[in-house]
Parts: C-alpha cells; sequence; structure tokens
C-alpha cells in the first residue's frame, strides 16, 4: 500500500518535471500579483504592512485554485484514472499520492517564495514567520479540499467555473484564519490559536479529504 | 468465475439491456457483440465495476464485486478506449507505472521481453509522445500480458492495431487461454480465434435505441 503511494508520487513528480513550464505557472502568479499591488495603491511601508496578509495568502489561495486542474484532468483524459479505480489498492491512498505530488509541486514553492514577498511587502520578521507556517498548514488544506472539486469536475468541458463554486466556500475559513495569523503577529499579538486551527482543519482534511476525493472520483467514472 | 446476474443499463433515460445475465468460466472466451450504441462499453464498465448497474449483481468467485474489490482488481485487468499513455514517459516507464497501480513490481528483462512479443523491441526508451497510436495500443498489450491477471476484460482491443498486431492478439488470447485464463472482449474488426468461443448478443430487440453513436 506503501508502495502504491510511493510510485504514484514518485510518477507525478517525474511527469511534472519533465513538463517544467507548466510548474512554474502557479509560482509566477503568485509572485506577479504580489508585486503588482504596491504599484497599484499608495506604497508607504504601513500601508503595505496592513495590506501584506491579506494579499499574499489571497494571491496564493488563487494561485492554487488556477493549478488544481492539473490535478486529474490528464490522468483523466488519457484514461489512466480508470486504471488508478481499478487497482487492488486502496482508491483514498492513491489519491492521496495524487495530491500530496499537487502540494509538493504548488504549494510548498509558495510557501518557500512567500518569506521574500514578506519582506518586499514591509512586513516584520515575527510576522514573516507566521507567514511561514500558516502556509505550511493551509496550503496542504487548498490541495485536499480543491481535489474534491476537481473529482467533482474533471469530467465537465471547461469545468473552472463550476470548480471555484464548489472550492471557494471551503477555502474561505482557511482565508481567514490564514491572513489573519499574519495580521495579528504583524500587531506582535499571540497566533497561537489560530495556527492550531489551522492545524486541526489540516489533519481533519488529510483524514477525510481522499475519501471524499475517492467516492467522487467513482461517481465521475460511472457516468 | 465471472457470474453476471440479471443487470440493467440506463443511459440518458435509454434502456440500453435488462435482464441480462451470462457467466464466464475459467478458460473461456466470450465476445460481447452488438451493433454501435447498444452498451458494449457499458457492459464492460458494468463488469469491472467502473459503473455501477441499475439493477442486477457482477459476481467473481462467488462473491459480489463491490464487497470483494480488492480480490477482484487483483484478479482483473481492464482496456477500454484510451491508450492511458503518459507522453512524456517513456514506454518502460508507461509500462512500469502501469503495473506499479497492481503492485507489480518486475524486473527490467522481463518488461523488456514482453516488449520485444509486442513489437517494441528496442523503443524502450523512446517517450510516449513519439509513438504513433497503434504503437500505444501495443504498451497496453504489454501491460495486459504482464497484469498476471486470470480475467481479461478487452474493449475494442483490435482498434489502431495492424494485421500483425491482431495476430498478436489472437495468439495472447489464445494463449491466456490455454493457462486458464478468461477473456472478455468487444470488437468491430474479425477476429480468428482458433478456439471454441461464446458470444452474447447486445442491442437485439432495441431498434429503437440504435439512433445514437457508441454507448460511451
Amino acid at each position: 500500500m506503501l508502495k502504491a503511494y510511493y510510485h504514484l508520487l514518485m510518477r507525478d513528480l517525474r511527469l511534472a518535471l519533465r513538463n517544467r513550464h507548466e510548474l512554474a505557472n502557479p509560482l509566477i502568479f503568485f509572485v506577479l500579483v504580489v508585486t503588482l499591488f504596491p504599484l497599484a495603491v499608495t506604497p508607504t511601508p504601513d500601508a503595505l504592512r496592513a495590506m501584506a496578509p491579506g494579499v499574499i495568502w489571497v494571491s496564493a489561495l488563487l494561485a492554487v485554485l488556477l493549478s488544481l486542474d492539473r490535478l486529474f484532468k490528464q490522468d483523466y483524459d488519457d484514461g489512466s484514472l480508470d486504471q488508478l479505480m481499478l487497482s487492488p489498492n486502496p482508491l483514498m491512498i492513491l489519491v492521496l499520492a495524487k495530491v500530496t505530488a499537487h502540494w509538493l509541486l504548488t504549494g510548498l514553492p509558495l510557501v518557500i517564495i512567500a518569506p521574500l514577498l514578506g519582506l518586499f511587502m514591509s512586513l516584520p520578521m515575527d510576522a514573516v514567520s507566521v507567514l511561514i507556517y500558516s502556509l505550511l498548514l493551509g496550503t496542504p488544506v487548498l490541495s485536499l479540499v480543491g481535489a474534491i472539486g476537481v473529482s467533482l469536475t474533471v469530467a465537465v468541458n471547461r469545468g473552472g467555473v463550476l470548480l471555484s463554486l464548489i472550492i471557494l466556500p471551503l477555502y474561505i475559513p482557511i482565508l481567514i484564519f490564514g491572513a489573519n495569523a499574519v495580521d495579528v503577529a504583524t500587531d506582535g499579538l499571540p497566533v497561537t490559536g489560530q495556527l492550531l486551527f489551522l492545524g486541526a482543519v489540516l489533519a481533519l482534511a488529510v483524514s477525510l479529504a481522499p475519501l471524499a476525493t475517492s467516492v467522487a472520483l467513482r461517481i465521475t467514472a460511472s457516468r | 468465475m465471472l457470474e453476471i446476474q440479471s443487470i440493467e443499463c440506463v443511459r440518458d433515460d435509454r434502456l440500453l439491456f435488462s435482464d441480462l445475465s451470462f457467466s464466464v468460466a475459467d478458460a473461456e472466451v466470450l465476445q460481447i457483440e452488438g451493433p454501435n450504441g447498444s452498451g458494449k462499453t457499458s457492459l464492460l464498465r458494468i463488469i469491472c465495476g467502473l459503473r455501477l448497474p441499475d439493477a442486477g449483481k457482477i459476481k467473481w468467485r462467488g462473491e459480489t464485486i463491490a464487497s470483494n474489490r480488492e480480490d477482484y482488481y487483483a484478479d482483473m485487468v481492464y482496456i477500454g478506449h484510451l491508450p492511458c499513455v503518459k507522453a512524456d514517459l517513456t514506454v518502460l516507464e508507461n509500462v512500469r507505472s502501469l503495473l506499479d497501480t497492481r503492485s507489480l513490481s518486475l524486473s527490467n528483462s522481463i518488461i523488456e521481453a514482453a516488449l520485444a512479443k509486442v513489437g517494441l523491441a528496442s523503443y524502450e526508451d523512446v517517450p510516449g509522445k513519439a509513438l504513433s497510436s497503434g504503437q500505444r495500443r501495443r504498451i497496453l498489450l504489454a501491460f495486459v500480458e504482464l497484469s498476471q491477471a486470470k480475467l481479461w476484460i478487452l474493449d475494442e482491443p483490435l482498434t489502431a492495431l495492424d494485421v500483425q498486431g491482431v495476430e498478436l492478439m489472437e495468439s495472447m488470447i489464445l494463449e491466456h487461454r490455454q493457462a486458464g485464463g478468461s477473456v472478455v472482449f468487444t470488437t468491430h474488426h474479425g477476429m480468428q480465434l482458433d478456439c471454441e468461443m461464446r458470444s452474447v448478443q447486445l442491442g437485439q430487440n432495441k431498434r429503437k435505441l440504435q439512433q445514437d453513436q457508441d454507448g460511451c
């Protein structure tokens, strides 16, 4: 079972590394949005600092949302998804492997580049570390919950709007607590509560989202 | 042994078939026949559990496949219309990743022997995007050959194959049958199988249903 997880994870990573330009898209989007913001508004350090948590979190969320389509689309189009569903291994484990690969290829790069953008938006150092923690806890949830939506819409041509409609309401709590954690940290207040909440949501998502996704995939395949 | 018990399939408010029952014993080859849109692909997808029947049961070795998915999928291999080939993976990696879904880790030499058998010798390191559609189908044949499955479910396996490919498929089915395996397949091409073969006819009494194109 672990072997099946590992093999599928490695396959997806290998496929992504052979297709690097696609890989860079969410990251470029993230960096562009955050860097364009100061150009469009008054770029005083105070104003930037006040906006930074929201701007960075919203951009990260949208960057993940834009990359979600990739999660099952290719496998669905070439029939590999059927083979995954016909695997003697639990589909949940395979879904988890695909989501892990998705996070490693989109969420993790965002987390890595975020501190730079935080400094760029003149966030204090304490807030930058909170930004890293909140994204580290929040972006996996975005991938996990996103997978549920993608598995429902993968068979729909141009299901992008539908996907956003399904997913965005579920993303909102993550956005609120993630951005709020950074916001509170810029004022030098404790953020344990927000981070614990994000951690709890992550635990919930890891345990339930793959199950929901695999059921949704079976529904999609039965059409 | 596979048992299909009075299954029914409705697609877009059209009844494709109902009360369909048959069984497939070990070492038996069964062809599903019927015109386009008669539900052959839907039937095969129901048999392999990808699609749920609107009524009835499918049993493998006496147990329903829904309750026994793990064992059934270890014994069964399915190939459909789609090639399952990744453009950015080499032929060898493609076969490997297909086998990984079945948790089979075979040595390179075994895989290379199977690739040679399906006519892809020396193509091991060629990426999928450089292959013709017939060669992509041959990757699937190698996968079926290596799958160690007892039950083969083949949906139009001859699509895009040349004359040698068709002969290869025929000989693979005969070999598999001799080894005690069973095959359920559909095809619109003539397959000359030198063995006893049963067939199930779909869409006979349902002329009005045939106006649309292929079922799946």
